[in-house]
């Protein structure tokens, strides 16, 4: 009997990972055959899924990202911001060509084809599935995430490999701190710039000495958003009087609620993220908790106003993009257009995030003349000024993150939507130069080239 | 204990959480005690109560109506299965009855996924139930003060069907002997039918009353897979009592140690399945039954 609900529990817990798991077996077992390559130059050996990944007529680039789970709702908006700048690249539109004006069709002369894995944002079955991707498809390029457990996972996977990666969704400072690597590279904003950006705005609405509760996910991602807010807010006195960790994908927050209702807090800090967002907002609604406290989501999550159905009035959250963006920048006006035509709604900023991930890489690329990595991360590390939905912005050699502005946003009353898109008003834009931290903050060292 | 309030507040809520635990195994648990399968659809099925329930009552705006078409339609929904795949399954070894129930419940989650999308869904509680009430020494959820109400005479109704009915004698009897059962005469694979049946829709039932108090996610049934099992292990393989015994240990569990550090809730959950497994190897209510 025993040993029967011991498989149970595996099979239950790891569902997906065996699945994958099998095929990355078969993955692997392919992989002697793929490595043994014919001699190049000196100067650029064989080195990752180089040559031999954009050696043919096309280039092929791997995701991993979530289709279920608590962050599945996000990883579908990253999907498709990936979707449409290979559509982009491969059809050399104009919008694609304001990133990397020396890109025709394709990159480099090549059609970018694109494999999708399902990570359910789990490390394990993300770094399965890319690795399998490296030996059957010769990626050239890796992405995905939508957990930063995941980022920083395939971070190690792509120095180990040599295979490039770009963060897709990624809030923990290690991602680019800590954690950073020579072959990955961030564009989007992160907890340490969400905070920095955010709490000024939040000391000046809700003053000092205020007391504050915390909501954290039990991971890299909620650790390090939960400590950068504490550390923004300390100055101006802000104390924390209770912080309720929970696991990813907890099924009920009333036993955290309590806590947090109990604490006498002023303000509620929530720093989870996807449906945990959604699930702790509601029920912290339905336990009277937001009658009490003012809630704070310092990194906004993706749908979230619309899955809570209003409960995100008058709460501010910092952000890498928001549509309304288009009446100030003309290249987020092209993209809300592409995408609100492929897709039937405005981009959030999952697909934001991916659209320019990929467009800067391309401008890479285009620029090196080469998928040689060590090439294209040299590109990169020249720090030149690029463009970006939000202006012009730079990537730091130092630590590969990019430097660009967040936006914080303010939930709008339903009354005040002008349509059903329309739930925030964009409280300011902070430029990313006076709010990123010293490249060596976390802690970073980013490792060979070779 | 400095804060006598916030224990209690726990205290409470571990009732509550306890209850829908216990709701949901006794499900899991009445078909594995009698057809010795152990269905690792449970959680879809769970989680199908929800979002038929959701569609019924965007139809009619009706909490009853939703709650009556959620259970109704999981109810089939599981009969359905043991009549179309299970039944061929209950020779075969434990593997295979894992891997098919797995395998069902993987193809629930998608179709929900490839008609609902992702976005969470909400059903609003019945107006009467909406707000919030204070107990004295804490508030609490009107709702979730409800749901104990209705959860225990859901599991009341059960214990009658099982325990002063000729069909809960042969379902009890089954689970001691469905050898002997069958050679009284008695036609005991329409009986599995009906008990998985009964099983499907108090996990459906579940699903539908719990809507209100979560937000529905074709995911949803996972997470509470994991601790339904939890419950049946602790609680004793087989075991209606002991489902709704290890219920409300692991719904405490999870309250009292959250009031402590929420980072070991799960942990503790999983330390306390161990302690029982330890000592009562069949667990606390469990009988030596089948193994």
């Amino acid at each position: 009997m025993k040993k029967i609900f011991e498989q149970e529990f595996n099979a239950a817990v790891s569902r997906r990972s065996l699945l994958q798991g099998s095929a990355g077996l078969i993955g692997g077992l392919m992989l002697p055959g793929g490595l043994i390559m014919p001699a190049f130059a000196d100067d650029k050996p064989a080195i990752g899924t180089w040559p031999a990944g954009s050696a043919g007529s096309s280039v092929t680039i791997g995701a991993a990202v979530p289709r279920t789970g608590t962050y599945a709702v996000q990883g579908e908006d990253e999907l498709k911001g990936w979707e449409l700048a290979v559509e982009h690249i491969n059809s050399g539109h104009e919008l694609m060509k304001k990133f990397a004006p020396k890109l025709k069709k394709g990159l480099l002369g090549k059609e970018v084809k694109l494999v999708v894995a399902d990570s359910g944002a789990k490390p394990n079955e993300a770094v399965q599935a890319e690795q399998r991707f490296i030996s059957e498809n010769k990626v050239v390029l890796m992405t995905g995430s939508t957990s930063s457990a995941v980022a920083v996972a395939l971070n190690k996977l792509a120095q180990r490999e040599h295979v490039l990666y770009v963060a897709g969704i990624s809030g923990s400072n290690d991602t680019t701190g800590k954690d950073c690597v020579r072959y990955g590279f961030r564009q989007g904003f992160y907890g340490q710039t969400a905070a920095a950006a955010i709490a000024p705005v939040l000391i000046k609405q809700f003053g000092k000495n205020k007391k504050v509760a915390y909501m954290t996910p039990d991971y890299t991602y909620g650790h390090t958003v939960t400590k950068s807010m504490q550390d923004m807010t300390k100055d101006a006195g802000w104390t924390t009087v209770t912080n309720q960790v929970s696991p990813l994908g907890a099924p009920d927050y009333s036993s955290y609620l309590l806590n947090v209702a109990n604490s006498g807090a002023d303000i509620l800090i929530n720093v989870n993220w996807g449906h945990d967002a959604v699930l702790s907002i509601q029920q912290a609604k339905q336990f009277g908790v937001l009658d009490k406290m003012k809630l704070v989501v310092p990194y906004q999550v993706p749908f979230l106003a619309r899955e809570t159905g209003g409960l995100m009035t008058g709460v501010y959250a910092a952000t890498d993009y928001w549509w309304t963006v288009e009446d100030k920048y003309p290249l987020a006006k092209m993209f809300n257009e592409s995408f609100k035509k492929k897709y039937g709604y405005n981009p959030e900023w999952g697909a934001e995030n991916s659209y320019v991930s990929f467009a800067q890489w391309a401008h890479m690329v285009e620029e090196a003349g080469t998928f040689y990595p060590p090439d294209v991360i040299k590109t990169y590390e020249k720090g030149e000024t690029i463009p970006s939905l939000l202006g012009d912005v730079h990537y730091r050699p130092e630590d590969h993150q990019c430097v660009r502005p967040v936006i914080i946003v303010k939930g709008k009353a339903k009354k005040d939507m002008k349509n059903d898109e329309d739930w925030y008003d964009i409280v300011e834009i902070v430029p990313g130069e006076g709010i990123i931290q010293k490249p060596d903050a976390f802690g970073c060292k980013l490792g060979d080239y070779t | 204990m400095s804060n006598w309030p916030l224990f209690v507040s726990q205290l409470f809520n571990g009732l509550v959480l306890g209850a829908l635990l216990a709701l949901i195994s006794s499900g899991l648990t009445i078909i594995y005690g009698t057809l010795g399968v152990l269905n690792l659809a449970h959680g879809a099925m769970f989680m199908l109560g929800g979002y038929a329930g959701y569609v019924a009552y965007t139809y009619t705006e009706s909490f009853i109506v939703a709650v009556i078409a959620g259970s109704l339609f999981v109810m089939v929904a599981g009969v359905a299965m043991e009549r179309i795949i299970i039944r061929r399954f209950y020779g075969r070894p434990d593997e295979d009855q894992l891997l098919v129930t797995f395998g069902l419940g993987i193809c629930f989650v998608e179709v929900v996924r490839l008609f609902f999308g992702s976005l969470s869904l909400t059903v609003p509680p019945p107006t009467i139930f909406s707000g919030i009430t204070s107990l004295g020494f804490m508030f609490y959820p009107t709702y979730r003060l409800a749901l104990l109400g209705i959860i225990a005479a859901a599991l009341l109704v059960l214990f009658l069907v099982l325990y002063r009915t000729r069909l809960g004698l042969i379902v009890r009897a089954g689970i001691e002997d469905s050898v002997m059962v069958s050679s009284l005469g008695i036609d005991v694979y329409r009986v599995f039918m009906v008990v998985f049946g009964i099983g499907a829709m108090a996990a459906g039932f579940a699903g539908i009353v719990n809507a209100p108090v979560v937000s529905l996610t074709p995911d949803m049934g996972e997470a509470i897979l994991v601790q339904t099992f939890v419950v049946v292990v602790i609680g004793g393989v087989g075991s209606f009592p002991g489902a709704i015994i290890g219920g409300l240990i692991a719904g405490e569990i999870i309250s009292i140690t959250s009031m402590i550090n929420p980072g070991y809730a799960y942990i503790m959950l999983f330390a306390a399945m161990t302690l029982v497994l330890l000592l009562r190897p069949h667990g606390l209510l469990g009988a030596q039954g089948r193994g």
